[in-house]
């Protein structure tokens, strides 16, 4: 028999996440599950399971899953949820507490410090503002350092 | 209408959209808009809302002071651009204690939210400001030979909450309502309202890719000259990816995709060239004879 190590608190600080609130309103219909274009896919990915292993305290398991970074952002969940809960909110705050415990999923690590070095997630290249003005279309700054600024202390 | 507006790029369609900025900007002029870029704007916060929910706040923020300040009103042209500035718009100007907060953070780089901007998605816009009707009546070059299968997406509608619930999420036809006003047909197609799969491409890209397929195989039977989308993500997916979608699906798919202003730019008398037709990844060579001819 395995013991599963469960932590009771982590339904509350879910709750605590801006966008998690509403996580306690959820009676488990499956709405979410069956509105999701991932899990139609790929069975790894099942909203509806993961805010029962929420409530259940599943730390663990599901901070350290693979299946939390799933999400599309379609907020079809959310849309259709009878009980009002943002599943696509919710997952975000999931994904922000693991960001912040060291587990960020490596292509978010890519795109932060592209952010941070461009202002946007691709290099704009002088080049690529001679074919804008080629087109007719306006030049562009090719960085952003207040990104870098806003982004540091986060 | 107003008659200037700050035009939201973000981070894909400077580089790899510019066919769809080209015929946005254009379709602007002919109905007396000037949708001008702000060099101040830079990402918009979305791609790393997963790492950091206040980080991207702070970007979108940061995005709405440039425009407030410019006193000029947000188009976006990324559906995702749109959806995250309109709901940082809308959680900013209800919520005083969050405004305040985030404006001692943007003081860091001499920034501040009062008023936010109104954000609306291009499309959006066109089909409040202009709409089928306003389209119909410039429509020079009628495309009734052609029939397209049209791709919402899922951020120029959702969440529905911070675009005031513009339109049914659950049954949309804004985008339909435009291309029929040129005359051409809207191809029905099952599941329509699906997602790109385009969120994903990092994280995993060969279930991105089967998001991106299975919506491109309906789209496939229903036989359209082209889909027809408003996003530069979706057609990351669609256009960019359309090959490995097609080798993963192991099918035949040759699907062009071309961004909503340039085929309303088309009826409406712009060239191929002011529509940046030639842009498309999936070449269209039958279509661009075909719209040649339609003139």
């Amino acid at each position: 028999m395995t013991i599963i190590k469960t932590d009771p608190n982590f339904k509350h600080e879910v709750a605590a996440e801006p966008g998690g609130e509403a996580i306690k309103y959820c009676f488990a219909c499956g709405t979410c599950t069956a509105a999701c274009p991932v899990r139609a896919l790929d069975e790894r990915y099942n909203p509806r399971k993961i805010i029962r292993m929420i409530l259940l305290g599943l730390r663990d398991r599901v901070l350290e899953s693979d299946f939390i970074w799933l999400c599309s952002t379609c907020y079809s969940c959310e849309e259709r949820c009878p009980q009002g809960v943002p599943f696509a909110e919710i997952i975000t705050a999931v994904k922000n507490i693991a960001a912040r415990e060291g587990k960020l999923h490596p292509a978010y690590v890519t795109q932060l410090d592209l952010l941070k070095q461009f202002g946007r997630l691709y290099e704009l290249e002088e080049f690529d503002n001679k074919k804008r003005l080629k087109m007719g279309l306006a030049e562009l700054k090719t960085t952003c350092d207040e990104v870098a600024k806003l982004l540091d202390d986060e | 209408m107003e008659n200037k507006y700050a035009l939201f790029l973000g981070c894909t369609i400077p580089l790899r959209g510019r066919q769809y900025e080209k015929s946005a900007v254009e379709i602007g002029r002919l109905f007396g808009a000037e949708l001008e870029p702000q060099q101040d704007f830079a990402c918009c916060g979305f791609p790393i809302k997963s790492a950091t929910r206040e980080g991207t706040l702070l970007l979108a923020a940061r995005n709405l002071a440039v425009a407030e300040e410019a006193g000029l009103e947000v188009l976006a042209l990324c559906s995702s651009c749109a959806s995250v500035l309109a709901e940082a718009a809308e959680e900013l100007a209800e919520d005083d204690d969050l405004r305040k907060k985030v404006n001692e953070k943007l003081a860091k780089v001499k920034r501040k939210i009062e008023k936010p901007p109104r954000v609306r998605h291009f499309a959006r816009w066109l089909y409040e400001e202009v709409g089928p009707e306003g389209i119909a009546e410039k429509v020079v070059a009628p495309l009734g030979d052609f029939r397209f299968a049209v791709h919402y997406g899922c951020h120029y509608l959702k969440p529905s909450w911070a675009f005031h619930d513009a339109e049914d999420p659950e049954a949309p036809h804004s985008l339909g309502d435009l291309l029929r006003a040129t005359g051409a047909d809207v191809v029905d197609y099952a599941e329509y309202k699906k997602c790109c799969g385009g969120a994903l491409l990092g994280i995993d890209a060969e279930l991105s890719l089967a998001l991106a397929g299975e919506k491109l195989t309906r789209v496939k039977a229903a036989a359209p000259d082209a889909v027809v989308l408003v996003c530069p993500f979706c057609a990351v997916m669609y256009d960019d990816n359309q090959k490995k979608v097609a080798a993963q699906l192991e099918a035949e798919l040759d699907l062009p995709v071309l961004f909503l202003p340039q085929v309303l730019g088309l009826a409406l008398g712009l060239s191929a060239k002011d529509v940046g037709l030639k842009l498309a990844k999936n070449k269209c060579e039958k279509l661009i004879a075909a719209f040649a001819e339609a003139k």
